[in-house]
Parts: structure tokens; sequence; C-alpha cells
């Protein structure tokens, strides 16, 4: 019925599977068929299931035949290759894991496929999700479907650029300082990171614990809805997931933008966005008053410090967390270790590429005795300043509109050489995981060289419901959302 | 603080990296480049206030101290790059 099914919603999809007019083994097939054409340019995914993939179809078509389906019964995604997948390989783009094969699965995957949702593959990131533009993957750079000599964000540049180029009908991606929201903005889809807690992080492997979650890379607000729907909730076996219940986000996306007030705050206009960006944003803010909502000036002052604090924080987190790689366990082990220390560090400086080096360096570095408190600790302070900077302008507003990057993509390469410019493409991003809250980058404009650009909504802690349901009546006013890359 | 090529090496130990010697220049750059990032944190007053180290006020929950994971000894150490009788292998550590 569909000349071509790859560009079509979950909620469009499972209309359709449900009535049996298209059948899910179909739609994997024509994905499979399209993600062999079109992936060897993009790179997106480092892995395919194409046997699990088929044999998910098949028994999600029994429950649909069955009459026994939901919402994401039979629909196909991608998987950022961080998930612990049981049985498919586990690379988290690096040569440490290139032949890691997990011998159990994450809680995000394991409801994502209770939920009847099959898994063509494994997307390309960052490797261990420490990128902004996917060039640091051992697998290879992934390339912005808009245009093929650009980045497409990162860390969850496959994700996004699977999402976008239709390799599947939608992804998993993780978010540690806007992992999910700057691909997403970058490649013309929606991303949404939800509140710290509010996703289980079983089974992702860890880079900086206190701030990665995962969250879904779609088409529209309402997929990203469903598939949240189905990966949020408390986990007993992640200690930090949150014990409250889960709302029903499809039950108020309709809720609309009438009087909610959404706060402007001043510092991410003032200095540093580029042109295109601040003209299209102009816009947008523009169809958000036209569509009822009061927009309010806020002042976040401590959002300058955000880089800086980030980059004390995560890395000592991912120093520690890194320890685990000792050639011994699992993972890549160097070629005749001389004794035990030349296992550990041959096999960690082979397994590792440089920018995890150098953030294992800088972990290490400022976690070292005499400079715990002149860098941790002064960043932990930081960092409660700049959560309490969100909590006093929420007192004001209900949400937060701001750009959700400073410029479009660049070029491939552009910044490899420079990681102080590379870190500095998260600066929109970055506050909300250090505060921990929920926050979307939806579609909404594009640059006058035709790359996409994106717009952020934060909400309160384990307010989704707020930003998806806001971001849901901007894309039933705009069109955005809806346009492809062509391939 | 200033970063030189005996903190790089310093640091490479504690993390148990192995940097080659024509490569420490490099890192002294770069990390030196990235700590003067992080050197802005110092022009922020952050007397009285509470170090903040995680996201969600909450305290850490408990369990029954009861066996919940199965034996998985022979999947586990399927994972690895050399075992022998059921152990991990490694180079002789004690001579």
């Amino acid at each position: 019925m569909f000349s071509d099914p790859t560009v079509l919603s979950i909620s469009q999809l499972a209309e359709s599977l449900k009535k049996r007019q298209i059948s899910s083994e179909d739609l994997v097939n024509s994905f499979l068929e399209r993600i062999e054409r079109i992936n060897p340019e993009v790179n997106a995914y480092i892995t395919i299931d194409r046997a699990g993939a088929i044999k998910a179809a098949q028994d999600a078509d029994n429950r649909l035949d069955a009459k026994q389906g939901g919402p994401l019964t039979g629909v196909p995604i991608g998987v950022k290759d961080l998930f612990c997948t049981k049985e498919v390989r586990t690379t988290c783009g690096s040569r440490m894991l290139h032949n890691f094969i997990p011998p159990y699965e994450s809680t995000v995957t394991s409801r994502l496929k209770a939920a009847g949702a099959v898994m063509l593959g494994k997307t390309n990131m960052d490797e261990f999700a420490m990128g902004s533009s996917n060039e640091t993957s051992f697998f290879g750079v992934v390339k912005n479907p808009w245009d093929l000599t650009r980045i497409p964000g990162g860390s969850s540049g496959g994700s996004a650029a699977a999402v976008s180029a239709g390799l599947g009908v939608a992804a998993i991606g993780t978010d540690t300082g806007g992992s999910i929201r700057q691909p997403a903005a970058l490649t013309g889809i929606t991303g949404i990171k939800p509140t710290y807690g509010r996703v289980s992080r079983f089974g992702m492997v860890a880079f900086a614990s206190s701030l990665d979650q995962a969250g879904p890379m779609t088409k529209t607000a309402e997929d990203a809805a469903l598939l949240l729907q189905a990966m949020a909730g408390h986990d007993p076996k992640d200690a930090t997931s949150i014990d409250s219940p889960v709302p029903d986000y499809m039950a108020s996306l309709n809720d609309g933008l009438k009087g909610r007030k959404i706060g402007v705050p001043e510092e991410y206009f003032a200095t540093g966005l580029s042109t295109d960006v601040a003209s299209v944003i102009e816009e947008a803010k523009k169809q958000f008053q036209d569509l009822g909502a009061e927009l309010v000036p806020v002042s976040l002052p401590t959002t300058k410090q955000a880089i800086p604090t980030y980059y004390v924080l995560a890395p000592a987190e991912a120093s520690s967390n890194l320890a685990r790689y000792d050639g011994i366990r699992f993972g890549y082990r160097c070629e005749n270790p001389q004794d035990i220390k030349d296992l550990f560090t041959r096999s960690r400086a082979e397994g590792f590429g440089s920018e995890v080096k150098r953030r294992i360096m800088l972990g290490t570095y400022v976690l070292s005795s005499g400079y715990y408190d002149a860098y941790y600790l002064k960043a932990q302070k930081v960092r409660r300043m700049i959560a309490d900077d969100f909590k006093a302008a929420f007192t004001k507003v209900d949400l937060l509109l701001t750009p959700t990057t400073p410029d479009t993509a660049f070029k491939l390469g552009a910044k490899t050489d420079d990681p102080v410019q590379m870190y500095l493409s998260d600066i929109f991003t970055i506050n909300v995981n250090l505060a921990g809250l929920p926050a979307i980058s939806i579609p909404c404009g594009f640059s006058r060289d035709n790359l996409p650009i994106g717009l952020q909504l934060i909400g309160r802690p384990l307010d989704e419901s707020g930003i998806l349901s806001a971001a849901h009546a901007y894309q039933q006013a705009t069109e955005w959302h809806t346009r492809k890359p062509v391939l | 603080m200033s970063i030189t090529a005996d903190t790089v090496k310093h640091v490479a130990n504690l993390a148990r990296l192995d940097i080659p010697a024509d490569e420490v220049e490099g890192y002294v750059e770069q990390l030196s480049q990235i700590l003067g990032l992080m050197d802005q944190l110092n022009s922020l007053p952050t007397d009285g206030v509470e170090p903040m180290s995680h996201a969600v006020e909450m305290l850490m929950p408990a369990r029954e101290d009861v066996v919940v994971n199965s034996d998985a000894r022979d999947l586990l150490l399927a994972c690895a790059p050399d075992t022998e009788d059921g152990h991990f292998r490694v180079p002789k550590i004690i001579e």
C-alpha cells in the first residue's frame, strides 16, 4: 500500500501493522534493503542483526495476527551500540570492545523488545560516547544525511543519521552532555533526554554515571512519547532510577500551549549564535506565542560555567568507570604482555582511542592528590549553582525555550585538532545534564544552505509530559519535522 | 596550575596508560588548553555552596541481602581474552 514505508512515523506504521496492511517482516526487509544501499555512505550502523530482526519481526507478526500487539509491536528501530544486547556484539564504538558479546541484556532494550519493537542493529557512536561529532568512533565517522561532507553530531550520531536517512523508524540514544539533542538538531529529527533517573541505566556502558541518560530519537514528538512510555520506569537493577509512576504520555500529548509560560533564558542568546540559528529561533518563538504560549524573559546566570564544570566532572567519572577495562576480564588485550603492568598499560593504550585517553588523563588529573579540591570539589559546587539557576527559573515559568546548538553541522574534520572548540559545541545542552532535567530537541527550520536547526525545550524534573506536549503542539502547526534529506 | 611532561607521565601511570615518549608533548599542550578552560571556574565565588554529586536528591536504596544472580561463571569467563580451568589467566605476578 505504501510506495516506501521507510518514510513513515511509528504512529503511522502502527495503524497499518495493526490493520495487517503491512507485515513487520516486509517492513524489516524494506529497512534492511535500504540499509544495505545507504549505510555504506552514511555509516550509521556498526552491526546489522539481520537474522535477529527477521525472527523478531515474525514473532511480532504472530502477535499482531492474534490481535495482541501494542503500539510498538513490529516497529523496526536502531539501538545505539552502547546498550548491552545479549548475544549481539556491543562495541561502544571502541576497539576496546570490538569483540565484546554481552551475556546479558540492558533494561532499555529488554523493555523495548518486550513491547514488540524489532532491533535492526546497533548504531555507530563516538567512542564510549565521548564526542560531539561522531568522528571518534573506531568504526569510522558517521556522515550527516543532509550533507555527506558534514558531521551528524554526537555522540549518538549513528542513531540520529539512521532516523534522518530512513534507516530505522526510530532509534535509541544516550545523552551525557547533549548526545541525543545535539545530533537530533543537526540531522533534523526529534530527540528527548529524560530526567536523570527516569530511564534505567542498567546494561548501558557507563561514561559519566551521574549524567548519563537514555532516550528516544524519532521523527516526531508523538513517536518519542510512544517509545519513552516503554523505556521509562523504576528498575531495581539501577539504584539511581526514580521510583515514581510513569504518566501516560499519550494522554497529555494534546494538552496544547494555551496559557503555558515559556521562559527564554537571555544567556543563550547573548553571544556566539549563528545568524541563521538566531533568525530561525526568533520565528519559532513567534510561533509558540501564536499557539497561545506566553514568553517570559529569564536569566540563568551560571550558564557560561557549564562547559568547564562538565569537563571536570564527566572526565572524572569516566576515568573511574573506564578503569574496569584492564585487558583481563573482557574486551581487548595486547599481544605478548611482558608482565601484569605491561598488560594493563598497553591493553588500555592500544584499546582506547585518543579522545578517550585524553578524557581519562584529564579525569585522573582532576581527581589526583593535590588537585581534587581545586577542580573536582569546585566543579561540584558550581554544578549546584547551575541547578539552582534552573530551580529559580521554574518558579516563574513552566518550560524553557533555547536553541539546541549555536550553529548548524560543521564540516568533517573541522574541529578534530581542537578539543576545546569541539567541547564548546555542547554549550546549550550540557547545563541540562548537570541539573538532571528533561529536555527535547525538535526541528524548527533550516539554514540558508539547507541544514537543519533544532530548538530545545527544557522542563521541570519528571515533566516529560510537558515538553512532549509542547513539542507536539508545535509539530502540529509546522512541517519542519517532515522534511527529509535526499539520498 | 601548569602541566609539564612529568605531570603527564605521572598521570599516565596513575591511569595505567602507556603513553609513548613522542606523544607526551601533545598531551602537555592539549591538557593545558583544557585546564585553561577549567580555570574559568576560579572566577566564580562558591563559598558556602554545598557540593552537588548527583542530580536527584535521594538516599541510596537498600535491598534484602539475598542472592539474585544465577551462577554465570562460564558465561562471564567466555568474554575474557584468556582463561584456564574456570579462572582468568594473567602473566605471572609473584616471582
